[in-house]
């Protein structure tokens, strides 16, 4: 049984931009419900390794499975559609739709009507209550009415979070979550990913090592497209290798 | 920053707000619904008839290029081709008036499909390159085919009775059955734009990418919007046809496709009205300018110039940006 607690899992997974590769064959597996760690120093290939998953690029070589299923060949709405939602480094909104619309966008796509054209708007009311929902979860209820470019930073990403959950993905891709934040924010987010990791599966891109070791069941460190360790915060932190490539530590 | 984001709630004026921008679309409706149940009594009925078909054009082309930011370079396409398939229904068919717009409108709707699926996944300059390329193409074909009368183009298209029975050839019975084609033309547009699908498109062109990882089949919605803007521009041309009893090259011909880029500029890019305005605003001037020949021309030219250079937002998308509403 131990194959259905992977709910992804990647065989070689390698993608080479003319001539350089950035993710150099990746042997990948996240256990179902667990809160996975990425980390490794910029340019490792960690944003180009969620771009295979997330098909937005397509791989050179290798194969990736999500929920017993090949998705290599998927289109990347589709992989959406099956479960395996991202977010994105650069914090992605709709700028000038309200923080309710953005939600609402999401919640439509999941609970049909995104083709009526024939239809008054708002029918969209009747998603407002779940909208509103997962926007006091992030706590923004406040800015509900608040175009999404006005929003500070922080409150960006909290509302591409509640975005993203309004799909009920089972599992979230989520890139620098807390990157460019403030204190606040930073435990604010942290909190929020542990409560809805809860019922789902998250692999997270993350510099913080305190978020990290607060937060992630298992950990893998990436280097120049590649895996250098995998395990648990203990583990990692206390690997030779780890400490030379990524705190600059050399070996004893 | 804080207080510019404090609780709209708390805030009155947000509310109010809110129904002035609602207001303001109905106000700016009932105005052009009179003006035009009024001007034919001043003014020439077939010249205000050929306006609002430009009119309706125009709209069908901002729905695609307002609305989902895609620039079609090659709209005369649906135009053209609606006001063959129309005039030619009514003359040599002997089709109702309704029967040949609706014959021309699924003509546009057809050709906008298949354009539609060549094109619609290429992005930017591209995307106008090869919807003016196969433009070009239906316009060579338009100048061999023989039903299309080469350089002649369709003459003296019967207007007919109306379901058998409302005699076109009277001007005010024409008039009246144009002005509830645009208005409903119209009024179509505005609900696809503040539709359910309207709000994905407004998503689409925001942050294309964010919405694929949403799951949205982004490619699916703006062939829709690809078909519905070609088979409005085919209401238009097909109405055209019967009205000035003619289809010509000029309706098929790329200058085509050029004034409805300028029409739409001049009244105002993703505004309900701008088309609207842009399209009387042109034709006004080469009906006063039109002893004026070639100069028409680079009067266009310059005002093109001007709109791209000082006003981006066309007439009504200024007065809306100054009045702080939506029109
Ligand atoms: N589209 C691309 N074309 C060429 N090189 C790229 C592209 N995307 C990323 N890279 C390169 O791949 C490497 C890994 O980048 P990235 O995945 O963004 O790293 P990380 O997210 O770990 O900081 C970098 O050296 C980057 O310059
Ligand atoms: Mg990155």
């Amino acid at each position: 049984m131990m194959s259905d607690d992977i709910i992804l899992s990647t065989e070689n997974l390698t993608k080479e931009f003319a001539g350089f590769t950035a993710v150099n064959g990746i042997d990948l597996k996240v256990r179902r419900g667990t809160i996975h760690a990425l980390i490794g120093p910029n340019g490792a290939g960690k944003t180009t390794f969620f771009n295979l998953l997330s098909k937005f690029l397509s791989p050179t070589r290798g194969r990736i499975m999500f929920k017993g299923r090949d998705i290599t060949a998927m289109a990347p709405a589709d992989v959406a559609r099956r479960g395996l939602v991202r977010s994105f480094q650069i914090s992605a909104v709709f700028p000038h739709m309200s923080v309710l619309e953005n939600v609402r966008i999401a919640l439509q796509r999941s609970r049909g009507s995104s083709f009526d054209f024939w239809r008054s708007a708002s029918a969209l009311n009747r998603f407002n209550a779940r909208a509103m929902q997962l926007i006091d979860d992030v706590g923004l209820t406040s800015f509900a009415d608040c175009a999404a470019v006005e929003l500070p930073y922080g409150r960006k990403r909290a509302l591409e979070i509640a975005t993203t959950l309004a799909l009920e993905p089972e599992m979230l891709l989520l890139d620098e979550p807390t990157a460019g934040m403030g204190h606040e924010d930073i435990e604010r987010i942290a909190q929020l990913i542990k409560r809805v990791a809860v019922e789902r599966t998250v692999l997270m891109v993350e510099h913080n090592l305190s978020v990290v070791a607060d937060l992630s069941d298992h950990i893998t460190v990436l280097t120049r497209g590649q895996v250098l360790a995998e395990g648990d915060y203990a583990a990692v932190s206390n690997n030779a290798d780890v400490r030379e490539a990524y705190m600059g530590v050399g070996h004893d | 920053m804080e207080q510019r984001l404090s609780d709209p709630a708390a805030d009155p004026h947000a509310l109010q707000r809110s129904t002035l921008r609602g207001n303001a679309e109905s106000i700016g409706f009932a105005i052009m619904v009179a003006a035009l149940v009024v001007t034919p009594f001043f003014t020439y009925p077939l010249f205000l008839m050929q306006a609002m078909c430009f009119a309706l054009f125009a709209c069908a082309f901002n729905l695609l290029i307002g609305y989902v930011g895609l620039l079609s370079f090659g709209h005369a396409l649906y135009f053209g081709w609606a006001s063959y398939l129309s005039a030619y229904a009514a003359k040599a068919w002997g089709f109702t008036p309704e029967l040949a717009i609706l014959t021309g409108t699924a003509t546009a709707a057809l050709c906008g499909l298949v354009a539609g699926l060549l094109a619609i996944r290429r992005q930017g300059i591209y995307f106008a390159m090869i919807t003016l390329a196969l433009a070009q193409m239906m316009y060579f074909f338009a100048l061999q085919a023989k039903f299309t009368g080469g350089e002649d183009g369709i003459q003296a298209v019967p207007r007919g009775h109306l379901f058998g029975v409302i005699d076109l050839r009277n001007e005010a019975a024409m008039y009246v059955v144009v002005l509830v084609i645009f208005l409903a033309g119209f009024l179509f547009i505005h609900r696809v734009v503040n539709s359910p699908f309207g709000e994905v498109l407004k998503a689409i062109r925001e942050n294309e990418t964010r919405a694929i990882s949403l799951g949205y089949r982004t490619d699916r919605y703006k062939l829709i919007a690809f078909v519905l803007s070609a088979t409005l521009a085919g209401v238009a041309g097909a109405t055209k046809a019967i009205v000035l009893q003619l289809a010509s090259l000029t309706d098929v011909n790329w200058p085509m496709s050029g004034e409805v880029v300028l029409m739409t500029l001049v009244g105002g890019l993703g505004t309900i009205f701008g088309p609207v305005v842009g399209s009387f605003v042109i034709l006004v001037m080469q009906f006063k300018l039109a002893a004026m020949g070639e100069w028409v021309l680079v009067i266009q030219g310059v005002i093109f110039v001007a709109c791209v250079l000082l006003f981006r937002r066309g007439v009504i998308g200024e007065i809306a940006n100054w009045l702080r509403i939506r029109l």
